[in-house]
């Protein structure tokens, strides 16, 4: 039942856009979703999705599979746009009962609307093209310069890879649990909402006991395998930009200039 | 009054590309009163196969029948099968939550409804049936040796007095007097209540003393069903599927090799002591004390 | 000079009650002398709660004594300034195969030591490389470890260990929670660390049958060492073995069951083949 939660979850195949460097992804993603606050006009959003469009068929990633991902935010999209569509003040185009629909309000929930898809849409995109463990590279590389400050960078990244692998397990865990409670008669899915929490008691005891013991254990393996933090460690995979990525980011550049001057148009 | 699996399969991830047949075509039925061993190694179906029995999992195909009725009819009470068929986990660290022994034993009978006192009486009875030393009634379940917990996870189960016992690999994990002593505490609880008891190992040594009947799962297929004696004459089958017969048949069949003349068929070293005497010429019964 | 070696070895912890009172004392290891040459297979046997475990977590300077001593290749382990270089000699598997494997790639995972101790890149490839293939595991460096069977999982965690070329290994129970085919699998993998890398090898377990090709074996109760010896001297004593606690393989007690009726059999049998060539022989 657990299982279905699919977070961040990476899509395996062959593509270029798989094998370009974490980090180049990473800040392309992160200047991509910049670009699309920047734009005044929906041309602007029409180079962003000629962009989006060539890095998807770039990916080999299937489109269906993208489009299966965003399911979930459906929800949220809708109340976006409903909220927009109804609350903006300005010109009236269409009253019904208490509810009017501006032409302010018209364009705003279609602005969001796009945004967040294109935003949702890209961001996936980079989880989908790459492994979890060359993201928290990527990562920890980049915020390298935020060391000066005395933020844990290398930890925070360990905590990160570390987590990512124990959600699998986890949440088969949490599966166990719920059956074996099952199996004597719990009941977890009527009932208000104060008796679901209550019904939550059984189910969290032994897992957050567990999940204790597994942190402890994994600890001591960890500093019986010499583990000190990160000074002195060295790299099985270190990260080195090759000309794909240089090209890479030449390419993010391109589409910023060109979407920017196109996007902020007075038309 | 028995649980009838009539071609049942299962497959995990039905609609995925990683679709995995767990359960292929097993029909199997379990009579009332008898003590089953379910054997396969780990990923040979075994767990699968008991979660149906007591409906946490739904059969992609095939029926299941509890004393008659089908479990998949609309109006089957599933929650009454649950507590008819009692299933006890292989880690008891995943039951064990409350923060004594006995408030935990009384969790099962209270979901079913059951008021505080009747709860709590069944909760004495099923403890004294695990054989838990009564000072630990009142003690945290996380602070019991491996042994005492799993008494504890077997008396949770047994307080909603279920008709079934079904225990997964109740001895994963202890040591070996300790596995001795939870399997003979159950043989004992299947002696006084004369309950119907599966239990699911990968180990053939644990069961072959205990048991009636051995089930012998490979694949998501029952490869073997039957008494002890007659599943292990497959020892050499067995051991090629990872799965081995009790030392004691190999050391017999390394005789009858040899040309002595015993009984293949003797799984436990007792039964072995005696039929080597016998093929030495010595009658076991004169060296009996 | 033993390359573990260990001088009335005790240890204690506090026990204490829900308010945090000291309740008193439990001794875990109670003066225990060891001595392990370099190229040994050794086993130490005992039920739960014997010690065995906390024994070993000392060679792998994981717990500090609370008396004695312990040196691993000539160095004490109370030593702070000597624990990264005992870790890296003394390398240790422990129980639960899911809690020790820290990479999300099989190779990674075994590249995890190399990187801790500041091996160049190039070489950790080479390490984990012949690591893998030492144990088996080649085939499958670029699977999760989510989805290999426990006996793999193991023998990842046992090339993730091999992959600091160690001197010696330490398994804390590997294989308690295995089935017989992952056991068997861990089991094999051992040996041969032992019989072709020449790595000295602690094995912990409650199996008996696994510790038949060992050197020697040990076997503790209530923090001491109760039995010590060849398999084969060990194993003879099989009334002593079961009062503590432990489980005699089937051919050693069908042995001595028959030795007992007064057939002419030698002590301590340990295979199928030693019985039934024995028995062949007194008729």
């Amino acid at each position: 039942m657990l299982r279905d939660i699919t977070l961040g979850q990476y899509y395996q195949t062959e593509s270029v856009i798989h094998r370009l460097d974490p980090r180049v992804k990473l800040g392309g993603t992160l200047l991509y979703i910049i670009s699309l606050f920047f734009f005044r006009n929906f041309l602007g959003y029409g180079v962003a999705a000629v962009f989006l469009a060539t890095v998807i068929g770039l990916s080999h990633v299937p489109f269906r599979f993208i489009v299966k991902g965003m399911k979930a935010i459906v929800f949220l999209l809708l109340i976006t746009v409903t909220f927009n569509l109804f609350l903006t003040p300005g010109t009236e185009l269409v009253s019904v009962w208490k509810l009017t629909i501006t032409v302010e309000g018209l364009r705003t929930a279609a602005t969001m609307a796009i945004r967040l898809t294109m935003l949702i849409i890209g961001s996936s995109l980079m989880t989908l093209t790459t492994t979890p463990n060359n993201l928290t590279d990527g990562m920890e590389s980049m915020m390298k310069p935020l060391k000066a400050f005395r933020v844990p960078v290398h930890e925070v990244a360990m905590i990160m890879s570390i987590a990512l692998r124990f959600i699998p397990i986890l949440l088969e865990e949490t599966d166990k649990i719920m059956k074996a409670q099952i199996a004597r008669g719990a009941d977890f899915e009527t009932g208000n909402i104060v008796r679901r929490a209550k019904a939550l008691v059984p189910l969290l005891v032994p897992l957050f006991i567990s999940a204790f013991r597994r942190a402890n254990d994994l600890a001591m393996a960890m500093e019986a395998r010499c583990y000190r933090g990160g000074e002195g460690r060295t790299k099985m995979k270190p990260l080195i930009y090759q000309r794909r990525d240089r090209l890479g980011y030449l390419c993010i550049f391109a589409y910023l200039a060109i979407g920017i001057t196109v996007g902020r148009l007075r038309l | 009054m028995s649980i009838i699996l009539d071609h049942v399969s299962y497959i995990y991830g039905e609609d995925g590309p990683l679709a995995v047949k767990a359960l292929d075509d097993v029909s199997l039925q379990i009579p009332d009163g008898q003590f089953v061993g379910i054997i396969g190694h780990t990923g040979s179906g075994k767990s699968t196969l008991v979660q149906h029995m007591n409906g946490l999992l739904k059969a992609t195909s095939g029926h299941i029948y509890f004393n008659g009725e089908d479990i998949y009819d609309r109006d089957f009470p599933m929650k009454k099968l649950r507590s008819r068929v009692g299933l006890v986990f292989q880690y008891p660290e995943h039951q064990l939550f409350e923060i004594d022994v006995f408030s935990d034993v009384c969790f099962g009978p209270k979901n079913l409804g059951m008021d505080k006192k009747e709860a709590e009486l069944k909760a004495f009875d099923a403890l004294r049936k695990v054989g838990m030393p009564m000072e630990l009634y009142y003690q945290s379940p996380f602070e019991l040796s491996g042994g005492q917990k799993r008494r504890a996870a077997i008396a949770g189960v047994l307080a909603m007095a279920p008709e079934v016992l079904i225990l997964d690999e109740p001895t994963a994990g202890l040591d070996p007097k300790g596995r001795e002593e939870i399997l003979q505490q159950i043989k004992e609880l299947q002696a006084q209540t004369g309950m119907t008891i599966l239990l699911v190992s990968h180990s053939m040594e644990d069961v072959a003393e205990y048991v009636d009947r051995i089930v012998v799962m490979n694949k998501g297929k029952v490869m073997y069903d039957g008494a002890p004696k007659e599943v292990f004459a497959h020892y050499k089958e067995l051991e090629e599927v990872g799965l081995a017969a009790p030392q004691v048949t190999y050391i017999l069949h390394a005789l009858k090799d040899r040309g002595f003349d015993v009984d293949v068929n003797a799984t436990t070293t007792a039964e072995a002591v005696d039929t080597v005497l016998h093929a030495l010429g010595r009658a076991p019964e004169a060296f009996r004390p | 000079m033993g390359i573990i070696r260990t001088k009335d070895l005790v240890y204690e912890y506090v026990r204490r009650d829900e308010e945090g009172n000291v309740e008193g004392f439990t001794t875990a290891v109670d003066k225990v002398d060891l001595d392990v040459q370099p190229g040994e297979f050794i086993a130490i046997l005992g039920h739960n709660g014997s010690g065995k475990s906390t024994l070993a977590k000392h060679i792998n300077a994981i717990l500090s004594p609370t008396e004695g001593s312990v040196w691993v290749d000539g160095m004490d382990t109370s030593q702070e300034e000597h624990i990264w270089d005992i870790r890296q000699r003394a390398g240790m598997v422990f129980q639960n195969p899911d809690n020790q494997i820290i990479g999300q790639v099989v190779e990674e995972d075994v590249g995890f030591g190399p990187e801790n101790m500041g091996v160049p890149t190039k070489e950790i490839w080479e390490r984990v490389e012949e690591s893998l293939k030492a144990v088996g595991m080649y085939e499958y460096r670029r699977h999760s470890p989510n989805k290999l069977s426990g006996g793999q999982k193991q023998r990842v965690s046992i090339a993730g260990v091999l992959a600091m070329h160690p001197k010696c290994i330490v398994l804390d129970e590997p294989t308690a929670m295995l089935d017989p085919k992952g056991r068997r699998e861990v089991i094999r993998a051992v040996r041969a660390l032992n019989q072709v890398e020449g790595i000295t090898v602690v094995l912990i377990t409650h199996y008996m049958e696994e510790t038949i090709h060992a050197d020697r074996v040990f076997v503790m109760d209530s923090g001491r060492i109760a039995m010590e010896g060849t398999p084969r001297q060990v194993f003879s004593q099989v009334e002593r073995l079961q009062e503590l606690r432990l489980d005699v393989p089937q051919v050693t007690l069908l042995a001595h069951e028959l030795r007992k009726k007064g057939i002419g059999l030698p002590e301590g049998i340990l295979t199928v083949e030693e019985l039934a060539d024995a028995l062949a022989g007194s008729r």
